[in-house]
């Protein structure tokens, strides 16, 4: 039993090794910038570079449309399949997860010859059309996650009978999605949120073969140009990362509790 | 005769090829409190539910004060409903349950404000408007339920096996505070449970169910004391059934085991040599002959059961058995295992089962 612990603990040391030793010597390694001290030069400078500003204000954007397409999209989606629909699940589910099979370099080169400036959806024919053309792409990158994440919320509350105990009160089904279904899958509809804030922020390849002044194109040209900046900006993207994750746990904290049965 | 409150007429419902409900009618009067009674996949809950609006009839049609809704949406019909899972919203207060039908209606937050107290007040949980369902105990949330079911003033109220998911003791106090609020409210009320003594407890009617089909509707006391079929004597109480052979069907004369038992006037349509089914309720039964017992049968003691202030008694006659239940009488014992026993009980107690 005692030899089993010590084992575990050997496996959870090497695990966390594996996983801190790179990320510190990051750290380390954005602090030294200053030659013979270690200071925040590397940081300052990528705060203080306008492109930062720029690219990084255009991904918060573009990732907040993208959240609002995700969870228009598959909110009512989700719950309709629930609702009325159970047997479609697997297929929408498989749908779902195409995302994480087909690279995004291919749903881009689609993109590209699907909606050029000479086919009948032109969307990048226009600076407008491609940011839109942007955040449908991203929308897709994220539906595994959003989905997964508000499919999860709805398996907790039972779906069904809160319908119809809204609908035989007099309520339509507006009223139903944003008074009764969202607010309870709402802990969820944020998880989802912000994994897809997450996904949106470091993303490179769709962003650089659209030519969209994205933060994760900046990112690359940083790292290919700069020495102790990309460090910073690797930290500074992951603290991003880590910080949506905690707010996930936080918030989570506030779920409405169900009273009732899931289904 | 006054004119029927709801009245469901020759209403099927299938579900591909599967019939669950055929050619189901009733009328209910108003404000009056009828169960659907019967055992699981009788169809009580689909004849509910197409009430309700939540399920489209095959056939037939749905008549509320006059006014078909057979094809109206559930929120188009001013019904109000209890499900068995409570369904309260848990993201809102108790007060904002209750108040939810009377927000969608359009109601003045101060009227809104108003019926909420009054509804609270109703259910007795006057101090509980700003707890969360999770906060409360099954049998409250029930109450706040019906609350909810109730306040935006309703012409139907509909309660789909609303005491199921509570334990024993809840469940005879709340049913019988669900029918001192109907009463008081005057409000027409359909109540499905698969529970008789609920049923027969809190009912006017009670319209028992098998097959998709009404077997009987009738008062608890009809529905207990007269059953029309022999499924509804059967799901309904407890019943001693003996098979027996008419010996003379003129003066009422039927053969149970080789003993002879009158049951004059009782055998309309049945010839001699034909094989019936006869019930006895166990509290129809005496153990001995008494007077006013015209009718008795000889066997012998197979089972005592000693529950306290009842002794049940299973006596074996030929090859039937027949339960009874005496009183508990510490002057007494009670009869011994393979005692040789008589029961004698009143010829117009025995049902004649088709």
């Amino acid at each position: 039993m005692k030899s089993g612990r010590f084992w575990a603990w050997v496996v959870f040391a090497l695990g966390a090794a594996y996983f801190f030793i790179p990320l510190i010597a990051t750290v380390e390694f954005s602090m030294r910038m200053r030659r013979g001290a270690y200071s925040f030069d590397a940081y300052k400078v990528v705060f203080g570079d306008p492109r930062f500003q720029a690219t990084f204000g255009y991904s918060v954007l573009t990732a907040v449309f993208t959240i609002i397409l995700g969870v228009l999209i598959v909110v009512p989606t989700a719950y309709w399949i629930r609702l009325r629909m159970p047997q479609l699940r697997p297929v929408v589910e498989f749908i779902t997860l195409l995302p994480l099979v087909i690279p995004a370099i291919v749903i881009v080169f689609g993109y590209i010859r699907m909606y050029g400036s000479n086919s009948p959806l032109p969307f990048l024919g226009s600076e407008t059309g491609a940011n839109a053309l942007l955040v449908i792409g991203y929308a897709t990158l994220a539906l595994p996650y959003m989905y997964r994440a508000v499919d999860t919320g709805l398996r907790t509350i039972d779906v069904r009978t809160l319908t119809e105990a809204a609908q035989i009160l007099g309520a339509g089904w507006g009223t139903i999605i944003t008074r009764v279904i969202l607010p309870n899958v709402l802990i969820a509809v944020l998880s989802g949120a912000f994994l897809t804030f997450a996904i949106v922020i470091g993303e490179f390849t769709m962003a650089s073969l659209l030519n969209r002044p994205a933060f994760g194109p900046y990112l690359q040209n940083v790292g290919a140009n700069r020495a102790y900046e990309p460090a910073a900006l690797a930290i500074i993207a992951f603290a991003i990362t880590w910080g949506c994750m905690s707010l996930i746990q936080i918030l989570s904290r506030f779920a409405p509790r169900s009273a009732n049965r899931p289904n | 005769m006054t004119e029927p409150f709801l009245s469901i007429q020759h209403v099927r419902k299938s579900f591909g090829p599967i019939t669950v409900v055929q050619d189901f009618n009733l009328d209910v009067e108003p404000g009056e409190f009828v169960s659907f009674l019967g055992p699981s996949g009788c169809g009580k809950t689909t004849v509910l539910r197409m009430v309700a609006g939540f399920e489209e009839p095959s056939a037939g049609k749905i008549v509320v004060a006059g006014k078909d809704i057979t094809r109206l949406k559930p929120n188009q019909r001013n019904v109000g409903m209890v499900f068995q899972a409570y369904a309260l919203f848990p993201n809102l207060t108790v007060a904002q349950n209750i108040g939810f039908g009377l927000k969608v209606a359009g109601m003045p937050k101060a009227d809104a404000d108003r019926r909420i107290a009054e509804m609270l007040d109703i259910i007795k949980l006057p101090q509980m408007g700003d707890r969360y369902p999770y906060q409360l105990s099954g049998g409250q949330q029930q109450r706040i339920a019906l609350a909810r079911a109730i306040a935006p003033k309703p012409k139907l109220l509909l309660l789909d096996e609303p005491l199921s998911a509570l334990d024993a003791k809840v469940r005879v106090s709340l049913r019988e505070e669900i029918r001192s609020i109907q009463k008081k409210l005057g409000i027409t009320t359909i109540f499905v449970t698969h529970d008789q003594e609920e049923a027969l407890s809190i009912s006017d009617r009670i319209a028992v169910m098998y097959g998709g089909k009404a077997e009987q509707v009738g008062t608890p006391f009809e529905i207990y004391n007269r059953p029309a079929t022999k499924f509804v004597a059967n799901f309904v109480g407890t019943l001693n059934v003996l098979e027996g052979t008419v010996t003379d069907a003129a003066s009422g004369k039927v053969r149970v085991n080789s003993q002879e038992v009158s049951l004059k006037g009782k055998l309309n349509g049945s010839k001699s040599g034909d094989t019936l089914s006869l019930a006895l309720r166990p509290e129809a039964i005496s153990l001995g002959r008494h007077p006013g017992r015209d009718s008795s049968l000889s066997g012998e003691i197979a089972e005592v059961h000693f529950l306290g202030s009842v002794i049940r008694v299973r006596v074996g006659i030929g090859g039937a058995t027949v339960s009874l239940d005496t009183f508990n009488s510490p002057a007494t014992p009670p009869p011994a295992v393979g005692e040789k026993a008589e029961i004698s009980f009143s010829s117009g107690d025995m049902l004649v089962l088709h």
